[in-house]
């Protein structure tokens, strides 16, 4: 197996993006990733595209053939795919990517992620993000996708305590990184009063508990570790990458306060990194909503079972925590656009890696991680990088 | 063959409005019209239940209260007039609800106020000819009065049923006459929404001569005079109705006032003498004899003789809520929530 | 919009909490599903089809203000997941009570209400929501 190294990255703003479409996101933010590994297109071997829902956002399948063609790649004939595992499908195609290279397969490889969710109504949208959830025998039954992580939120509560401020203090945190990033879609400090003084969405979760709807596109560049130095003074490794699955049902799980497809996708990408939770500096987590940031934090082994909300109380996870979580802001506040989330995140540590993230960057960070879920953790891809 | 009911059971939604906050919306003194209406409130079905649900509740505590296989089950007939389709049957949902399906005959019927009792005789008849081991029959509705019609005091919904059969019968039928003439005192046209009556019409022409005839005629057949009752229930579009229709027929207020559920929950339509059938075999004892009445507007009545055997004393009454169980976890709403959950409130989008 | 035969297929466990026993660990699922995912292969052959009593315990719930536009008359309406009595859980509705009322072990009953409706003119959905069990005196 190679070595892989990311050489470019590149991403839009996340928000309601009304005069950008679908493709246009794309577009751009493959193109920055194209020109920040300083490569040109006709170099590129594959492209992998993570996307939910384009079907029912925007009415388009078939989004592999769609970027490479806006992107000029359509006379190259290179293979396009797209990937979809609901809220995973970025990190997951970040991994197909890694693969593919790694493999020997393919040298030069762009991994896209986007979506572009503002096109519907806020329904549609809510429903369309509800279909990451079992339709037959979660969401026909009511439990709609905040209804599901507030059924975890209030099991989490019950076993361990945890604190309805405890969570406020994941969405302040969030906010306060969110202020630091420019191309975060808040970038505006709040209290835990915020939170705690928003509208209830699904008890005990509130407005400010939820990722928002966004629009937005993210992609990074691969190629073998040891072709990295041609393009990049930096090159950024791959170290670790870990894919697991669970029940597609919140219900079926045995625990429904930890994921244990984060655990068995970071138990496998520790193991191929040969680290320990301990190495890591910085870690993009999926905070879709803030009781998902207290279960990632202690199912990626950063905190004990139960531990989370007080270590977000005490601050261990801010910039100069113990471990600094969600810098860019993470889902809650950088913004959540399905589909290019898990690219986002990396594109997020390589920024950290290459200490390159200005006000928010975190001191001396050499080691990252990046966790994807997917529904309500039905699938998580966990990756490790290093600075090469 | 002696036919009679082997099991029973009833459902009550839990959500009530009375008069009082109704009349406050349509500038009606409600106050005057509880009292002349003898309803003090009455039922209202959540947005999820209908005639449906009722009936699937109301025949699984049927079912819960006897040992009968549902795969026994012959025949099953759905009373209302608030089937939630126009064409497709509510029977069949609640065959399948009960598991009885699919080796039985189901129909649905709709006779006004007195399609449940028509699904009782119907059951009898299967039964006593044995074409059938056990029939069930079903009176239930989820009955709609426009709004400020003197109907909405009163429409409320509920449901019982009733597993007819010929072995281990708790009240054994001993007899039954039906009443039936043209009079058109009450109607709902096919596509509308609300039905129309006929004001006062309904009255004297209508409820009193056919709910008078059907029990004279059933009693005059049975050689029986209101004495020989320990109870009696005739059908209740309010609570005066079968209160005067009671006295004119010789019963004192002690006969009828465990059948009488008007005042609590309102007019129950086809489910309202299959209600207080139910709520008087809550109580019976071995030997009891009851007189029920039903009335259905256009317009007809059924009247059953009713003995209650020593069946009962060994038949499972509380595996399932009685009807004064059911009466209870009650909410109360306001106009506004009770026209929401009704359907009153024209709402937006496609 | 969802088309009738979706739903119907499914109508055995909807109304009736049909789920399977596996024969081989004894364990029950539900709905029902080809394989015992504690088994695996040793459960080929052992799969029973079985009615679950509908009976059970509130293992975590919420209400929810923010649902689904088919249930926006029953706002805020609760969900739960519900711990069967024989072990399955399941994710319901829980009716006919207020939130405040419920805590996490709260004993409660399957009914049969409607799901949705298909518009106006479509097909009515019906399946399984949970009310709460009265204690009854003896």
């Amino acid at each position: 197996m190679r070595r892989v190294a990311i050489i470019g990255v590149g991403d839009t703003e996340f928000g309601e993006l009304w005069d950008q479409s679908f493709r246009d996101m794309g577009i751009q933010a493959g193109l920055a990733a194209v020109a920040d590994a300083n490569i040109s297109s006709e170099q590129i071997d594959a492209l992998y595209v993570g996307n939910m829902s384009a079907g029912r956002f925007i009415e388009q399948e078939h989004i592999g053939a769609l970027i490479a063609d806006y992107t000029g790649l359509a006379r190259d004939h290179i293979p396009a795919t797209r990937i979809e595992a609901a809220g995973a499908s970025g990190g997951l195609a970040l991994r197909q990517g890694f693969m593919a290279v790694a493999s020997g397969l393919h040298d030069i490889v762009v991994v896209g992620g986007a979506e572009k969710m503002t096109d519907v109504s806020d329904v549609e949208s809510s429903v369309i993000q509800s279909s990451a959830a079992d339709q037959e025998w979660e969401t026909i039954l009511g439990a709609t996708f905040p209804a599901l992580h507030a059924l975890i939120a209030r099991r989490h509560m019950h076993e361990f305590g945890t604190t309805r401020e405890q969570m406020a203090d994941v969405a302040v945190k969030n906010h306060k990184h969110g202020s630091l990033n420019p191309k975060a879609q808040f970038q505006r400090e709040i209290t835990r009063e915020t939170v705690l003084g928003s509208p209830l969405v699904s008890s005990p979760l509130r407005v400010f508990d939820c990722a928002p709807s966004s629009d937005g596109a993210a992609a990074v560049v691969l190629c073998p570790l040891d072709m990295a130095k041609k393009f990049t003074e930096i090159p950024i490794e791959i170290i670790g990458s870990g894919q697991a699955s669970d029940t597609l049902s919140l219900h079926d799980r045995k625990d429904v306060c930890s994921m244990a497809a984060t655990k068995a996708a970071a138990k496998r990408a520790f193991e191929m990194a040969n680290i320990t939770t301990k190495d890591v500096d910085v870690a993009e987590v999926h905070d879709n909503f803030t009781i998902s940031e207290i279960l990632a934090i202690e199912d990626l082994g950063f905190f004990k079972k139960g531990e989370g909300g007080k270590a977000t109380e005490a601050g261990l996870t801010g910039l100069q925590g113990e471990i600094a979580v969600n810098t860019s802001g993470g889902l809650k506040a950088r913004g959540d656009p399905i589909g290019a989330t898990g690219l986002a995140q990396a594109v997020e540590i390589v920024a950290q890696l290459r200490g390159k993230a200005d006000k928010r960057q975190v001191k001396d960070a050499s080691v990252g991680l990046a966790h994807n879920v997917g529904g309500t953790g039905g699938t998580a891809v966990v990756h490790l990088f290093r600075r090469a | 063959m002696k036919v009679g009911i082997v099991s029973y059971g009833a459902y009550i939604p839990r959500y009530r409005i009375t008069p009082e906050e109704i009349g406050k919306v349509w500038g009606v003194d409600g106050k005057s019209m509880s009292k002349g209406l003898m309803i003090n409130c009455k039922s209202v079905p959540s947005p999820d239940e209908d005639t449906i649900t009722i009936s699937v509740e109301a025949a699984r505590n049927m079912m819960r209260r006897c040992g009968v296989s549902p795969k026994e089950i012959g025949a099953l007939y759905v009373g209302s007039e608030s089937h939630p389709y126009a064409v497709k049957p509510t029977g069949t949902i609640v065959a399948e609800a009960i598991e009885a399906a699919p080796h039985l005959t189901v129909a649905d019927y709709e006779f006004a106020c007195k399609a449940g009792t028509a699904a009782i005789q119907t059951c009898m008849g299967l039964v006593g000819s044995g074409m059938v081991k056990y029939g069930v029959a079903i009176g239930a509705d989820t009955s709609q009065g426009a709004p400020g019609d003197a109907l909405e005091f009163s429409a409320s919904a509920g449901g019982a049923a009733f597993l007819i059969g010929s072995e281990k019968i708790i009240a054994t039928i001993d007899n039954t006459y039906s009443f039936t003439t043209d009079t058109p005192d009450f109607w709902r046209r096919e596509g509308q929404m609300y039905p129309r009556h006929g004001g006062r019409f309904t009255g004297e022409p209508a409820y009193f001569k056919h709910v008078l005839a059907g029990a004279k005629g059933l009693m005059e057949r049975m050689k029986s005079t209101s004495k020989d009752y320990t109870y009696a229930v005739f059908h209740q579009p309010n609570g005066k109705f079968p209160s005067r229709v009671a006295k004119q027929l010789g019963f004192a207020d002690a006969q009828i006032k465990s059948g009488l559920l008007a005042p609590m929950i309102g007019n129950t339509y086809s489910g309202a003498v299959p209600l207080g059938l139910a709520a008087i075999l809550d109580e019976a004892k071995a030997g009891d004899r009851i007189l029920a009445v039903a009335y259905g507007s256009g317009a007809g009545s059924d009247a059953f003789d009713i003995t209650v055997t020593q069946e009962i004393e060994s038949y499972a009454r509380g595996k399932a809520p009685t009807v004064k169980e059911l009466n209870t976890n009650l909410k109360f709403l306001d106009y506004a929530t009770y026209a929401k959950f009704r359907g009153k409130i024209l709402l937006g989008g496609e | 919009m969802a088309t009738a035969p979706r739903y119907w297929r499914e109508n055995p466990s909807r109304y009736n909490m049909v789920g399977i026993k596996c024969n081989s660990c004894g364990r029950h699922f539900f709905p029902p599903r080809a394989i015992c995912p504690v088994c695996h292969r040793k459960s080929v052959g052992k799969i029973e089809i079985t009615k679950l009593k509908g009976e059970g315990k509130i293992f975590s719930f919420t209400e929810v203000q923010e649902g689904l536009e088919e249930l926006s008359l029953q706002r805020p309406y609760i969900v739960a997941l519900v711990e069967l009595t024989e072990g399955a859980r399941v994710t319901g509705q829980i009716i006919d009570c207020e939130a405040c009322d419920l805590t996490i072990g709260t004993p409660v009953r399957a009914t049969l209400r409607k799901l949705s409706e298909e518009g106006p003119s479509g097909v009515i959905h019906y399946g399984y929501k949970f009310v709460p069990i009265k204690e009854k005196a003896p």
